[in-house]
């Protein structure tokens, strides 16, 4: 392995001590999306969103595909126009403002990095193509993209192109590129999306690290759950055109607030359950969990299969036959059979020792119902 | 015996032909009938061509190309490809743009008709301009009386090359911008750059290759066309005559040496864009998408 390649993974943080890159403090806006509807032909992309974002946040609009968060990004970037509803960007209307004066930095999965052009050539592009009056010298240019390539870390890689880098190379080329036309808001589209998962984490790390001194307001799309929950200030699930949930990683992780973002974010065991008299009842057998003010009738019971308290007792607690022990990682987990039909998974710690079957009691440490008809309509 | 190495081509012999390895004499065979073949039917005429060329002697060969009509077809041909090979880059660059980057209703049309001058008789292309602009055509007594003369003149000659020349660029560009997709374009403009400043910048650069080839190739046959451009030059001798016209006229009136003469600037012609053509797909071969078509 050379060792540029070993030096990719290892971003010494030495770099970013030097404002460069830095977003004028004017510059950075507030963005503000209102009711958002996006439209492709009789599909909606989009149904009605509204976001607020505090300028220098760092948010995830996290979903699966599909889900209508490529498009919201487009349409920040002024790249897609919305069906109906509004963008501000510090309170003025940004769908008025074209792609070129909306001054959005951009980058894209793939990097879209122009394959003719020397990695230099590629950070200076947004300085060379400015109308002439706003447009530095030749030498300025250089000067700062040279800062720029130096700022993420690739100096003494000026003059290869594109194809003579290795992804997360690529990825920094893509972001010092965004960077240097000093933009007012940041987006990035599944800004890892194509790089390994070693690299992808270092990156991870590192994005962090430039958004925490530049200080701009950046907006990322992601399929990928924990990138969200580990990166972003405020995650944003999105699914189906619809904003399930805005909320700091631990509200969305602890607290989801839909069956969807249950399912969707982190690991979930569900059981169907029963509301009466505000007991919860698995199979005509009464928890001893509050029901809380969830109506009467049929409901899911959700939780997280490590946040759960196991013993022999079943007397109130969720009881599973054993099915199998299986090590995973730090942690060992056990698949177990409920009421003779539910499969749920639990998780324990690696030294749980246990007979390979017979009957636990499950007590759900935190959970969530939702009433039978939310959690299928999702 | 038993001690002498054994070198490695004697193993591999020792393993047996491979499944896909005729018998010798197979191979010599067909060898022999490409061999033949090529040089029957491409290198001997062209071969001929030279020969004949200079068979009277070089001072009449430079005699039969510097004579007034051979000159006049010479720059007619020049002129036509010079006013036919342009538009065809500025309509195929359009095109393919309008293919590969936007979705519009009859995209697949248009698509298709692209490749219409490929399937139609040049003949046909000719005679179909004839029939719009001939004395006789559609628009023939319009044209006459506001005394604008498109058959048997240099508009007709640019008409029809046009027509036949057509799909040579877009075919080329097309399914290299599909590929490419409108990233680059996104990302330039999002950078910035105004619309022409991204297709020069951006859009240009990343088709430069496969432009090229597509303009050697339609300049081969703008200059090489000949049933289209017969049908609506009225073979005026300095006037409407191009090369590949001047050539048959020459032939017809038994003058060989000039015929063959003015047929080698034609053949040099094709190789000299065979050459390009393939330092082209030998260069750039990951930037033309013809060369893996095929």
């Amino acid at each position: 392995m050379d060792a540029r390649v070993t030096n990719e993974v290892n971003y010494p943080a030495a770099g970013l001590d030097r404002g460069i890159g830095a977003a004028p403090r004017d510059k950075i806006v507030d963005v503000s999306v209102e009711n958002v509807v996006r439209l492709f032909g009789a599909t909606a992309a989009l149904h009605g969103v509204s976001l607020d974002i505090t300028a220098g946040e760092l948010v995830a609009l996290l979903g699966p595909s599909g889900s209508g968060k490529t498009t919201l990004l487009r349409i920040l970037a002024g790249l897609d126009v919305p069906t109906a509803g509004r963008v501000l960007f510090d309170g003025e209307d940004a769908l008025k403002l074209t792609v070129q004066e909306r001054n959005v930095g951009l980058v894209f999965q793939n990097y879209a990095l122009f394959r003719h052009m020397t990695v230099l050539e590629n950070i200076g592009f947004g300085l060379r193509v400015r109308p002439h009056e706003r447009r530095p010298s030749r030498k300025e240019i250089k000067r700062r993209a040279l800062e720029l390539l130096d700022f993420v870390q690739l100096s003494g890689l000026e003059k290869r192109y594109p194809s003579q880098l290795s992804g997360g190379q690529r990825q920094r080329v893509a972001f010092a590129r965004a960077l240097a036309i000093e933009p007012r808001l940041l987006l990035l589209d599944e800004p890892f999306g194509a790089l390994d998962a070693k690299v992808r984490r270092d990156l991870r790390r590192w994005l962090r690290e430039i958004h925490d001194k530049t200080g701009h307001t950046t907006v990322f799309v992601t399929h990928d759950q924990e990138e969200a929950l580990e990166l972003a200030d405020r995650v944003v699930v999105m699914s189906e055109g619809k904003i399930e949930q805005i909320g700091t990683p631990d509200q969305i992780y602890d607290d989801p607030n839909s069956p969807f973002v249950f399912s969707f974010i982190g690991e979930s065991s569900v059981l169907p359950v029963n509301i009466e008299q505000g007991k919860i009842w698995l199979d005509g057998h009464a928890l001893d969990l509050p029901a809380d003010d969830v109506p009467s009738g049929e409901a899911r019971l959700y939780f997280r299969p490590h946040d759960v308290v196991v013993s022999d007792e079943l007397a109130g607690a969720i009881p599973g036959e054993i099915l199998a022990f299986r090590r995973h990682g730090g942690t060992r987990r056990v698949d177990l059979e409920v009421s003779g039909r539910d499969r749920i998974e639990i998780e324990l710690p690696a030294d749980f020792s246990h007979g390979l079957s017979g009957w636990l009691g499950i007590r759900p440490r935190r959970y969530r119902l939702f009433p039978a008809s939310e959690a299928s309509a999702s | 015996m038993a001690d002498v190495a054994v070198s490695p081509s004697v193993v591999l012999s020792l393993r047996g032909p491979s499944v896909t390895t005729e018998k010798p004499a197979v191979r010599v065979t067909l060898i022999v009938i490409s061999v033949i073949f090529l040089g029957v039917f491409l290198l001997l005429p062209l071969a001929a061509v030279f020969v004949e060329a200079f068979r009277a002697g070089v001072g009449a060969y430079f005699a039969a190309i510097t004579e007034p009509d051979a000159l006049s077809a010479i720059k007619l041909t020049l002129l036509v490809a010079a006013i036919a090979v342009p538009s065809n880059v500025i309509f195929g660059l359009a095109a393919s743009w309008a293919i590969a980057k936007f979705e519009f209703r009859g995209k697949s049309v248009l698509n298709s008709l692209i490749d219409l001058p490929f399937s139609v008789s040049p003949v046909i292309s000719g005679l179909i301009y004839v029939l719009l602009f001939g004395a006789q055509g559609y628009f023939g007594p319009f044209l006459r009386s506001e005394g604008i003369q498109i058959i048997f003149a240099l508009p007709g000659i640019v008409l029809a090359t046009i027509f036949v020349t057509f799909p040579f660029v877009a075919r080329e560009l097309v399914p290299l911008m599909q590929e490419q997709g409108t990233q680059d374009e996104e990302a330039a403009l999002s950078l910035g750059a105004s619309g022409w400043k991204t297709f020069f910048k951006v859009t240009l650069p990343n088709i430069r290759w496969a432009l090229l080839y597509g303009v050697v190739l339609c300049n081969a046959r703008a200059m090489g066309e000949f049933g289209a451009v017969s049908v609506v030059s009225g073979h005026i001798r300095g006037k409407t005559n191009t090369m590949p016209l001047h050539v048959e006229i020459l032939y017809n009136e038994y003058n060989f040496a000039a015929a063959f003469a003015v047929a080698s600037l034609l053949a040099l012609l094709a190789l000299v864009t065979l050459v390009i053509k393939i330092t082209l797909e030998w260069r750039y071969a990951d930037q033309i998408v013809a060369s893996r078509r095929h």
